[in-house]
C-alpha cells in the first residue's frame, strides 16, 4: 500500500516563525540557546506569562497561540535590552515583540489607553489628541521669533523635527524653547514645519501599528520634500531612530542627527559661552532610542562636560545597560495597564538609582523623560530633592 | 438580519470654533469633521449584533469631507454596505429633511433593525432617529446601550437615573438610537483600512431636493460672551473678605 502525507494547513506558530524569519536577521531566531538572558534582562520580564525566552520556545512547540491568548506582551517597552544581551544576535524587540503586537493589534487586541493614543495619532498626527494647528504654539513668544517653514518659505541649514512631547507637553515645552536658544545663540539657521509636522511614529510601530506609522512617514516625507534643508535635527530619539533607520526604507532619506550630536559638533563654538556654572552632580539617564539602539553615549556626556560646575556621575545601570524610562514601544500611553501589572513604574526605578549613586540632577536627553521621572520622583521617598532636566535646559541655563 | 445604520459627520471640538462672517453658522473653512460618537457606538453595536447572531451590515451617511475614511473604517470593522448620500447639502441640512430622505431610501431596502446615535452635538431640530422611526412607521426605543435579537422580537437595555437598568421588548423591523454600544469601538489597524481603501466599494445614492420648511432658522451664532453681573475680588484674602462685608451690606444682608 502506498501513502503519502496528507498536506495540512500550516498552524499560526508556522506562519508565524515564517513572517519572523523574512525580517532583516530574522532567521536568527533559529539560533535561540534558550539561555533566558532575554527573560532576565527585560525590565518587566518577571511579570510576563511569556517573557521573550518562552515566547520563542512557545513558536517552537507550536503553541503560541497560547501566547497570543495573553496581554502580557502590552508590558514591552520596546528598550532592546533584550537584543541587546541575546548572544545570538536574535532581533528580539524590532521581530519577535513588535510582530506580536502587530498580530494582536490587528485581532482587535488592544488595551483602550493604547486605543486611544493610536486614534489620535491617526486623526491629529499626535498621540495626546491635541488641535494639529496648534503645533507650533510653543514657539509664540520665543525671540528671536522661530521660522515655520510654511510661512516663511526660505532655504535653511537645518529642520529641526521638533516631535510631539517637544511640541505639547507643558513640562517638555521648556527644554524645546531651551532648544531654541541655544540653536539661536550659535547663530544656527533652522526652521520648524509648525502645523506640517506629524509624529514620528515610531513609537506607534514599537506599540504595534506599523500601517499607521507608514501613514505618518509618508505624510511627514511629502512636507520635508517642500522645503530646503541640509540636515535634520531633532530632540527626541524616537523620531531620530524612525528618520536615521525607518524612514529610508520608504524612500525618505536625510542626513539627521540628535540634537547632542549635533550641538557636541559646535563644543568648540558652544563651550565659550557656557559661562554660568551649574554647581551639581549630575547622573546622565541615556535613552534608550540614543544609547543602547543607535550608539550615541558620548556627546551627551561631552555636552555636560563642558557645563562649569557639573560632576558628572554614573549611575549602576549606564551606556548599554541603561535601564528603561517606561514610555517606549507604547508605554507611555499603557500607563494604567502597566500599573495594574506591575504596581510599580520603571522611571522609579531609575529615580532610586539616581538617588543612590548621589546624583542631585538626573541629566535626560528623551522627551519622554522629563515628565516621567519628575513624577515618579513625587513617588518616590528619597527622591524628593532630585531635579530632572534635560541636557538641554542645563546649556540654556549655563549661558546665563 | 438586514442592519442599516444611519451615520453622520459633526464638527469635531479640538479645534477652536468660528463663527462665519454672517454670524449664523459656524465657519467651515477651519472646521474638522469627525464621527458622531454616539453614531460610532451605533456602528460598534451593529457589527457586534453580527457577530452575534449573523447579519448584513450597512453603513450610511451624507457626502461631507472625510465620509469615504469614515465608510472604510466602518468596512474595516466589519460593514458589508457603505453608502454616501450626494446632493445638495448647503441648504436645509436640518434632520426633519434628512429623515424624509432617509426614510424613502432605507424603506427600499427591507430593514429589520435601524441603529442611529442616539443624538448628536450638532442636532438644531431633535434628533434623527425618532423621525426615521416615525417615517417609516417603526417603534422607536433611544438610550439604548445593549441589544439582543432573536427571531423577529429584539430585546434592548436602556440605563436610568440611579444605576436602574430597563429590559425592553420590542418587535422588529424597529429603530432604535444607541446611547452606548455593548463594549466601546474596536480599534482597526490602519493597514485593515487601507485595504478597504483598494477592495471596498463605496455607493452613492442621490438624495431628492431636501425640504426644509418649517426647520429652525439659526439668527445669530456667537462665542460665550463675557457677562457683565459678575465682580471678581481681590487675590489678598484680606481685601477679599473687606469687599464682601461692604457687598453684603449692600444687599441688606449685614
Amino acid at each position: 500500500m502506498v501513502t503519502s502525507a496528507i498536506p495540512r494547513a500550516p498552524t499560526f506558530s508556522e506562519i508565524f516563525s515564517k513572517r519572523l524569519y523574512e525580517i532583516e536577521n530574522g532567521e536568527r531566531l533559529r539560533t535561540c540557546l534558550q539561555c533566558g538572558s532575554c527573560s532576565g534582562v527585560c525590565p518587566f520580564g518577571y511579570l510576563m506569562d511569556f517573557p521573550p525566552g518562552r515566547m520563542i520556545a512557545g513558536l517552537r512547540a507550536d503553541e503560541f497561540e497560547l501566547v497570543m491568548e495573553t496581554d502580557t506582551v502590552w508590558m514591552c517597552v520596546a528598550c532592546y535590552a533584550c537584543a541587546q544581551i541575546c548572544p545570538s544576535k536574535i532581533p528580539i524587540t524590532a521581530g519577535l515583540m513588535t510582530r506580536t503586537k502587530e498580530e494582536l493589534l490587528l485581532a482587535g487586541n488592544v488595551p483602550s489607553e493604547l486605543q486611544s493614543a493610536l486614534e489620535n495619532s491617526q486623526r491629529y498626527g499626535n498621540p495626546m489628541g491635541e488641535s494639529p494647528r496648534k503645533r507650533a504654539d510653543w514657539a509664540l513668544g520665543v525671540q528671536p521669533p522661530v521660522t515655520i517653514l510654511g510661512r516663511e518659505r526660505r532655504p535653511v541649514d537645518v529642520l529641526w523635527f521638533v516631535g510631539d512631547y517637544p511640541s505639547y507637553h507643558p513640562r517638555v515645552q521648556s527644554v524645546t524653547k531651551a532648544l531654541a536658544r541655544v540653536l539661536n545663540a550659535l547663530g544656527i539657521s533652522f526652521g520648524i514645519l509648525g502645523p506640517e509636522e506629524n509624529s514620528d511614529g515610531d513609537t506607534q510601530r514599537l506599540a504595534g501599528e506599523r500601517g499607521l506609522f507608514e501613514m505618518l512617514a509618508e505624510k511627514n516625507g511629502r512636507v520635508f520634500s517642500r522645503y530646503q534643508f541640509n540636515k535634520i535635527i531633532t530632540s527626541d530619539p524616537h523620531a531620530y531612530n524612525a528618520l536615521k533607520n525607518e524612514y529610508p526604507a520608504l524612500g525618505i532619506s536625510y542626513p539627521v542627527q540628535h540634537y547632542t550630536q549635533f550641538l557636541a559638533e559646535k563644543l568648540d563654538l558652544l563651550k565659550p559661552l557656557l559661562k554660568q556654572e551649574i554647581s551639581a552632580t549630575v547622573a546622565y539617564h541615556d535613552p534608550c532610542y540614543l544609547g543602547r539602539v543607535n550608539g550615541v553615549f558620548d556627546e551627551p556626556r561631552a555636552l555636560l562636560g563642558a557645563i562649569p560646575g557639573i560632576k558628572l556621575i554614573e549611575m549602576a545601570h549606564n551606556h548599554t545597560t541603561s535601564l528603561c524610562c517606561g514610555g517606549g514601544g507604547g508605554g507611555m500611553w499603557l500607563d494604567g495597564f502597566q500599573w495594574e501589572k506591575a504596581h510599580t513604574r520603571l522611571s522609579e526605578w531609575r529615580v532610586r538609582e539616581a538617588v543612590d549613586a548621589g546624583a542631585n540632577i538626573l541629566a535626560v536627553a528623551c522627551p519622554y523623560e522629563p515628565p516621567r521621572f519628575e513624577d515618579a520622583a513625587k513617588m518616590t521617598q528619597q527622591a524628593g530633592s532630585l531635579v530632572v532636566k534635560d541636557i538641554v535646559e542645563l546649556l540654556a541655563e549655563s549661558l546665563g | 438580519m438586514n442592519i442599516i445604520v444611519p451615520v453622520k459627520l459633526v464638527p469635531d471640538l479640538v479645534e477652536e470654533l468660528s463663527i462665519d462672517p454672517a454670524g449664523t453658522a459656524l465657519d467651515t473653512a477651519w472646521l474638522r469633521m469627525i464621527v458622531n460618537e454616539f453614531d460610532d457606538h451605533a456602528i460598534e453595536q451593529a457589527i457586534l449584533l453580527k457577530e452575534k447572531v449573523g447579519a448584513h451590515v450597512t453603513v450610511i451617511s451624507t457626502n461631507i469631507e472625510g465620509v469615504d475614511d469614515l465608510l472604510f473604517t466602518a468596512a474595516a470593522k466589519g460593514a458589508d454596505r457603505l453608502i454616501k448620500l450626494t446632493g445638495d447639502l448647503e441648504a436645509g441640512n436640518n434632520n426633519h429633511a434628512l429623515a424624509g430622505e432617509l426614510a424613502r431610501i432605507i424603506r427600499e431596502m427591507n430593514p429589520d433593525v435601524i441603529l442611529t446615535g442616539v443624538q448628536a452635538h450638532n442636532d438644531l431640530d431633535g434628533s434623527i432617529g425618532p423621525q426615521l422611526a416615525g417615517h417609516l412607521g417603526m417603534p422607536y426605543i433611544g438610550y439604548v446601550a445593549g441589544v439582543d435579537v432573536s427571531g423577529d422580537n429584539v430585546i434592548v437595555r436602556k440605563e436610568y437615573p440611579g444605576g436602574l437598568i430597563g429590559e425592553m421588548q420590542a418587535s422588529l423591523p424597529a429603530v432604535f438610537g444607541i446611547q452606548a454600544a455593548e463594549q466601546p469601538p474596536r480599534y482597526v489597524a490602519i493597514s485593515k483600512v487601507r485595504q478597504m481603501m483598494k477592495t471596498s466599494n463605496i455607493e452613492e445614492f442621490d438624495l431628492a431636493a431636501l425640504d426644509s420648511t418649517g426647520a429652525p432658522v439659526v439668527t445669530r451664532m456667537f462665542q460665550p460672551e463675557v457677562a457683565e453681573r459678575a465682580s471678581m475680588l481681590s487675590d489678598n484674602p484680606d481685601e477679599a473678605a473687606g469687599q464682601l462685608i461692604s457687598l453684603f451690606k449692600e444687599l441688606g444682608t449685614l
